[in-house]
């Protein structure tokens, strides 16, 4: 047994025991639990350096270390990192943070890593829950709250139904091909020409079960209510590490395991696709809070990512990588945004009407979203725009013209509400400045984001093109 | 090659930019001024170190980002067409920045640096021998536009530059999705090697089309003009100066650029189109500009109507008319920009721009009427002046394909000279009957230093073109070998008659 292929995993699980009963202790060892997670996870991330990345199937085929996998995990663990530090700076000021808060984000980041590199339904399934049980809590972290409850509640009956939905669909696939092994059921596609209708019927709901995970449309209804209703800190980390492992993990799923029925489940991504850029973007409009309309702004960016997706190529693969890693850090920097949105008595507040005239009381703020909000909306010269024009490059490369056409001008009616924010921020009248908020780390990775999506973005294409073009070598 | 100076020139109004931002009002005004003064002076270097004779892409730069696929590199490099659209740019720039000293007063840092911004992305374009590279800097001035719009702009403002926007995002990213398509098909996403190739009929009938919703909303012609008189009203001077100036030039460096060498039997097969669109907006435009009160919108539509004689001579597929487009944009960018400046100096004094509230200004302000004469008449066409040379060209080019369509635009020139006249008539001349317009005082040092300027090249480019088209000859000579295989017949052709023989015949008679 090669142990040394999910050190990652084990830093992350011992530390998360351990610090659970550290936990114990307290209220006053939240810096102590704080630190230490954020330790693991960066300890993690250079375990993931060191790890044999050919090291292959483990554990009798149930999970692989691979390229991919390498891949997703590193993008899950940095923003847990970023959200356990966000969620410091936070939660200080009210009573409510507690020693417990990193360590579930452990527990969830465990569950991630497991996502994205499982080959087998079975750990697809357990990977899925451990991050889900650990987001429902999270959700529902503010208990005096009635939003944050109501949300953690939303949250877990949908969760579970769509977890039912997608046990059903891992159910049937297994009882069609007699394995759950991802292998298994890829030749189990391969040995006929058309799959039976039974295959055909896993194939769906298990695809079901996963855009409730990936919040596309139609499964997204749950995102703007549970995005409004949890804590900032805690949306953030939602909108970002475990939807980059969902949409890893369908990746995979859709790659490896149904890779001989392409032409089946293709058609239910691109309806996916399509349905989510449009609806994201339409939907926004009316929305009058910030976290509602960026819940929106992940469903739709969550449709662009599919169409890399849609596309079944390794060009598309690679895509969706870049895809992944760009839309974190520009979702991560968004939300550290909002989390700097509290009136001058420290309360928070979300609503857009509240960002007017932004760009005159605090500027660097002001230029901080608008740098965001480009993003975004991919227009370019923001490097936003580069893994759109990736998914579409590979959405062309695979002869899906119409959908890149679509898809495209869904970007520009989605353009609309980015440009909103700014408008509000820069062409409004200023209206009750923020509070002053001292946070030098948060500000640091404000800017640190910000520098990623400016222009200076480019020179990543380069190493970051190559990383995402291996890791997407290891599906196919 | 020692010297970066493409990315210099692309660099100084970028980093003064970022300056700016950390600075008050009144050295931003200096940092913003002075950049825009460094680049003049590179262009000027530019002009002349440029070889007329020499190879196609000078000064030419090469940095890779990453290998293969649409992954763009840092390729720079211009020729005598992309010289001059530099020149006109690095030329109205500091006018641009002279023209907000006053009238400004609110957020000029801000302002200063959206205005180097800009600045450096329309270079970009113009430098661009990347196709992604281009579509960056090409989609990235819609951002300071935009904030130049809502934050500086009319009472309209906002609407204005959300219609600014989107229009043109949407015009651009059919673009895209064609640019996407050529590099995946050529396999290199180097314009020079692009323009080199043979796109097969059916697929360049599309791309044609996609680069045309791009480029036609830029011009813009007629029917998707209608962003730009709501933009260039609510917009402030400075703005409309670069907006009419500037940025409506990449429509047309499009065209020529990238529809006529990628796509020459597309061209030829859309040049209906091109000319019933083209042929409509010089119509129906300028009646539209006959009947306006306000003076920017009158302008603007005169901007559309002038534009359509560059899309007249690029499809032209002539010398005559190629050449007659470039300098139809170059006097048209001076000109509109001026006039533009015109009314900017009026309504920095009356603050309205409604025509009926001035009158007889010819009284009062000697050396506004004057230049504001000038101007006028460059609008018009009149020989000796910069537009004449153009629009004369444009027009042969033109009438050598089709003489319906030339007399069509011949039209335009007859209705531009009532309505600038008109406009002019109404503004300088007649009785001073409003006294809050008789009390303006007439021009001041820094108003004639923007004036100024643009009067002489305007002179200059009129009565001595080959300064302005030597750069271009070159060029313009290879996009006509390129396109020569599509070249249509003209309906003008002079056939050699059959003379009796005359002679002969009268000495039998006798």
């Amino acid at each position: 047994m090669n142990l040394a292929a999910i050190l990652p995993e084990l830093i992350l699980t011992v530390s998360a025991i351990v610090l659970m009963m550290v936990a114990a202790l307290g209220r006053r060892m939240t810096p102590v639990t704080t630190w230490a997670s954020v330790a693991a996870l960066i300890a993690a991330c250079f375990a993931l350096l060191g790890q044999p990345q050919s090291a292959g199937a483990l554990f009798g085929g149930l999970i692989v270390a691979d390229g991919f996998g390498a891949f997703g995990k590193l993008i899950c663990f940095v923003s847990a990192a970023v959200a356990i530090v966000a969620a410091h700076g936070w939660f200080e000021r009210g009573s409510e943070h507690g020693a417990e808060y990193p360590v579930l984000i452990l527990f969830a980041s465990v569950g991630m890593a497991v996502m994205v590199s499982s080959t087998s339904l079975m750990t697809l399934y357990v990977g899925l829950e451990l991050s889900s049980l650990a987001s429902y809590v999270l959700a529902s972290y503010r208990r005096t709250d009635e939003r944050s409850a109501e949300a953690g509640l939303k949250y877990f009956v949908l969760g579970a139904l769509a977890s039912g939905i997608l046990l059903y669909g891992i159910s049937l696939l297994y009882g069609f091909t007699g394995t759950t092994g991802f292998a298994g059921v890829a030749a189990a596609f391969a040995r006929d020409a058309t799959p039976s209708i039974g295959l055909l019927f896993g194939l769906v709901f298990t695809l079901a079960g996963l855009a409730f995970k990936i919040s596309a449309v139609p499964f997204h209804m749950w995102t703007p209510d549970v995005y409004e209703g949890a804590p900032t800190p805690v949306t953030a980390f939602f909108a970002s590490a475990p939807k980059a492992a969902a949409v890893l993990l369908s990746t995979r799923v859709c790659l490896e395991a149904m890779a001989p029925a392409t032409d089946a489940w293709r058609q239910i991504v691109i309806f996916a696709a399509l349905a989510s850029i449009f609806l994201g973007a339409i939907a926004a409009y009316g929305q009058t809070n910030i976290k509602r309309l960026l819940a929106y702004s992940s469903i739709n960016n969550v449709g662009f990512a599919l169409i890399g997706l849609a596309a079944g190529t390794a060009t598309g693969a690679s895509a969706i990588l870049f895809y992944m890693a760009i839309y974190v850090v520009m979702t991560l920097g968004a939300f550290l945004c909002v989390l700097r949105m509290r009136t001058a008595d420290g309360q928070p507040v979300e609503t857009l009407a509240s960002l007017s005239g932004l760009s005159q009381t605090r500027p660097a703020l002001a230029w901080a979203i608008a740098f965001f909000m480009f993003s975004l909306a991919g227009i370019p010269p923001f490097f936003g725009f580069w893994p759109k024009l990736l998914v579409f490059w590979a959405a062309v490369g695979a002869g899906y013209y119409p959908l890149a056409v679509v898809g495209i001008l869904g970007a520009v009616i989605g353009a609309y509400y980015y440009l909103k924010i700014v408008k509000i921020m820069f062409f409004d009248a200023p209206a009750e400045p923020y509070g002053k908020v001292r946070a030098p780390l948060e500000t640091a990775l404000i800017f640190l984001s910000a520098l990623v999506i400016s222009p200076v973005g480019y020179f990543l294409i380069g190493p970051l093109g190559r990383l995402a073009d291996n890791a997407a070598g290891s599906l196919f | 090659m020692g010297l970066p100076i493409l990315t210099i020139l692309i660099a100084v109004p970028l980093i003064a930019g970022a300056l700016c931002l950390f600075v008050n009002a009144s050295s931003a005004r200096w940092i913003a001024l002075i950049a825009t003064l460094i680049d003049l002076a590179i262009g000027i270097y530019l002009w002349t170190a440029f070889d007329p004779s020499g190879a196609q892409w000078q000064f030419t730069e090469l940095v890779k980002f990453g290998a293969g696929g649409i992954t763009p590199s840092w390729a720079l490099g211009i020729d005598g067409i992309a010289l001059m659209l530099i020149i006109l740019s690095v030329f109205l720039m500091p006018i641009c920045i002279g023209a907000s000293w006053v009238a400004i007063e609110k957020r000029v840092p801000e302002y200063m640096a959206a205005f180097l911004l800009m600045e450096a992305l329309m270079l970009g374009v113009f430098c661009a021998q990347d196709l992604m590279l281009f579509y960056i800097f090409f989609e990235g001035g819609l951002i300071p536009m935009f904030l130049i719009i809502g934050i500086w702009g009319g009472a309209e403002r906002i609407k204005a530059s959300y219609k600014f926007f989107l229009y043109t995002f949407f015009g651009s990213v059919l673009m895209l999705i064609a640019m996407i398509y050529m590099v995946s098909t050529a396999g290199t996403t180097s314009i020079p090697k692009l323009m080199a190739y043979d796109f097969p009929f059916d697929a360049q009938k599309w791309l044609w089309l996609a680069f045309f919703a791009s480029f036609a909303v830029k011009m813009p012609m007629w029917p998707v003009h209608t962003w730009l008189p709501d933009a260039h009203v609510q917009a402030p001077t400075a703005g409309s100066v670069i907006l009419a100036g500037v940025l409506l030039k990449m429509g047309g460096y499009g065209f020529i650029r990238f529809s006529l060498p990628m796509f020459p039997e597309a061209s030829e097969y859309y040049i209906p189109l091109v000319f019933i669109l083209s042929g409509v907006a010089v119509v129906y435009t300028s009646l539209v500009a006959l009947a306006q009160r306000d003076m920017k919108k009158l302008i603007a539509y005169s901007s559309v109507a002038h534009m359509a004689f560059v899309t007249f001579g690029l499809f032209a597929f002539n010398r005559q008319g190629l050449e007659g487009a470039m300098m139809v944009m170059l006097g048209h960018g001076l000109v509109s920009g001026a006039l533009f400046l015109c009314v900017g100096v009026i309504y920095d004094r009356l603050h309205t721009r409604e025509i009926a509230r001035y009158g007889g200004l010819s009284d009062n302000m000697p050396a506004y009427a004057l230049l504001f004469m000038v101007f006028t008449m460059a609008s018009v066409g009149l020989p000796g002046t910069s537009n004449f040379v153009g629009e004369f060209l444009a027009l042969v080019g033109t009438y050598k394909v089709s003489s319906w369509a030339a007399i069509v635009a011949t039209t335009g020139i007859i209705l531009g000279a009532a309505y600038m006249l008109y406009l002019y008539w109404r503004i300088c001349y007649g009785k001073l009957v409003h006294a809050d317009a008789a009390a303006m005082p007439d021009l001041s040092a820094r108003e004639w230093w923007l004036l100024g300027p643009i009067a002489a090249s305007v002179f200059w480019m009129g009565i001595y073109p080959e300064s302005f088209l030597k750069p271009m000859r070159a060029d313009i000579g290879r996009l006509l070998e390129r396109v020569e295989r599509a070249t249509p017949p003209g309906d003008a052709l002079l056939t050699a008659g059959k003379p009796a023989a005359a002679t002969a015949h009268e000495g039998a008679a006798h």
